[in-house]
C-alpha cells in the first residue's frame, strides 16, 4: 500500500466526524452573552452604589476572574466549557481558567517547580505575543505619528 | 534458535508460553464492550491516590499482583519484568513496580508498549537467558492528558475525532514451557509518518503502522 501524505490527510479528514459548528456557535453565543450580561449587572450594581466607572470596570473583571477560579477549583468550569466553547474561552473567564487549571494540575510537582512554574503554561504565550504586538503597534504609531 | 522469516518477522523456536494474564482498568473502560474481560474495574479513577501519576502506578501494581496471584507465583519467581508507560522516565512502571523487587527493563513505545514488551519478553525467553518473565504496560487518561495535552480542568472543547487514552494496565507472564497460548513469531514494524499533526487524533497518526505489516 502506498498513500501520499496528502492523500492520507484527506482520508483522515473524511473519516473524522465534523465539529457541530452551528450548535457550538449557538452555545457560545448564549453562554458568552450570559457572561457579558453578568458583567453588566455587576457594573450597574457598582454604579448604583456610586462607585467610579473605572473602578467599576476593574470590579467586573475581578469578580468574573474570581468566579471562574472558584468554578475551576470545584471542577465545574470544564463541564460548562465543554458546551460553551468560545463562549467561556473568549471572555476573561477563559484567561482565568487557563491559569488556574495548570496551577491545580501541577500542584503535585511542588509549589515552586510545579504550581508556580507551570501556571502560565497556557496563558504565557498569549501574554508574550500580546505584549510583543502591543510594542510593535506602539512603534508603528510612534514612527508614523498616527495620532 | 530464532529464525528470521522475511524482512522484519522473527519466528521463535521456544514458543514462549503465556501462562497467565491480567488487566485492571478504570471506570470508562469498565462501561465498554470488553467489561467482562477485565480482572478489576476501578470506579474511582484516583484509586485513592493524591496524584494521577500515583494512581497509574497503583493500577500497574494491582495488575502485576493479580497476574502473579492467578499464576500462583511470588515476585521472586519472576526473573525480570519488561514494562513501560507514557510518563517521563517511565515513572508509572518504576514506582508501580518498586515494591516487587524484580529486575525491571523499561520500554517506551507509546500505544505499542504492550506489543513491544511482549516482543522483548519473548526474545529474552528465546535467548535461553530467562525462564520466566512478565510483560506489562500501563496508562492513565489523566496523567497522559497532563503529560501531552491540557490540564483536566482546562475548559477546552475536544474535537469529535479526539481519542481517549486508556486508564488501565495489563500484564502477562511468559514462561519457557509448552502450552497454549504461546508466541509463535514477533514483528517489529518500521515508523510510518503520514503527516498527521493533530495531537488529539492519535488513531489517524498510528493507523498507517497497523496496515503496513510485511512478512
Amino acid at each position: 500500500m502506498s498513500v501520499s501524505k496528502d492523500e492520507y490527510g484527506k482520508m483522515a479528514d473524511k473519516a473524522s466526524p465534523p465539529s457541530p459548528v452551528l450548535k457550538n456557535c449557538c452555545f457560545a453565543f448564549l453562554v458568552g452573552g450570559f457572561i457579558c450580561l453578568l458583567g453588566q449587572i455587576i457594573f450597574d450594581l457598582c454604579k448604583m452604589r456610586d462607585i467610579e466607572e473605572s473602578t467599576g470596570r476593574s470590579i467586573v473583571s475581578m469578580s468574573l476572574v474570581l468566579l471562574t477560579a472558584i468554578l475551576t477549583g470545584l471542577g465545574v468550569f470544564d463541564n460548562i466549557a465543554k458546551f460553551a466553547g468560545a463562549g467561556t474561552m473568549v471572555p476573561i473567564t477563559g484567561f482565568a481558567n487557563s491559569i488556574v487549571s495548570p496551577a491545580m494540575e501541577f500542584k503535585s510537582e511542588g509549589e515552586i517547580l510545579g504550581t508556580a512554574a507551570n501556571m502560565f503554561k497556557i496563558a504565557g504565550p498569549v501574554i508574550v505575543y500580546g505584549c510583543s504586538s502591543a510594542v510593535l503597534y506602539g512603534l508603528i504609531i510612534y514612527i508614523f505619528k498616527l495620532y | 534458535m530464532a529464525k528470521r522469516v522475511g524482512t522484519h518477522t522473527i519466528e521463535l523456536e521456544s514458543k514462549p508460553h503465556i501462562i497467565a494474564n491480567a488487566a485492571v482498568v478504570g471506570k470508562k473502560e469498565g462501561e465498554g464492550p470488553l467489561r467482562d474481560e477485565f480482572d478489576f474495574i476501578n470506579e474511582d479513577t484516583t484509586l485513592g491516590e493524591e496524584t494521577w501519576e500515583k494512581a497509574e502506578s497503583s493500577i500497574l501494581k494491582k495488575t502485576v499482583s493479580t497476574v502473579l496471584e492467578k499464576a500462583g507465583l511470588e515476585p521472586k519467581d519472576i526473573q525480570t519484568i519488561f514494562s513501560g508507560d507514557l510518563l517521563n522516565q517511565c515513572i508509572g512502571s518504576s514506582f508501580g513496580l518498586r515494591d516487587f523487587e524484580m529486575p525491571l527493563v523499561g520500554v517506551y513505545g507509546a500505544c505499542s508498549t504492550m506489543a513491544l514488551s511482549l516482543c522483548m519478553a519473548s526474545l529474552a525467553i528465546e535467548s535461553g537467558a530467562y525462564k520466566r518473565v512478565i510483560a506489562a504496560t500501563s496508562s492513565h487518561f489523566c496523567s497522559a492528558e497532563k503529560q501531552f495535552r491540557y490540564p483536566l480542568e482546562y475548559g477546552g472543547q475536544r474535537p469529535p475525532s479526539a481519542q481517549w487514552t486508556v486508564t488501565g494496565a495489563g500484564a502477562a507472564i511468559l514462561e519457557k514451557s509448552v502450552g497454549s497460548p504461546y508466541i509463535d513469531a514477533i514483528h517489529i514494524g518500521t515508523i510510518q509518518d503520514l503527516g498527521i499533526k493533530d495531537g488529539n487524533n492519535m488513531g489517524a497518526a498510528m493507523a498507517p503502522v497497523d496496515v503496513k505489516i510485511e512478512p
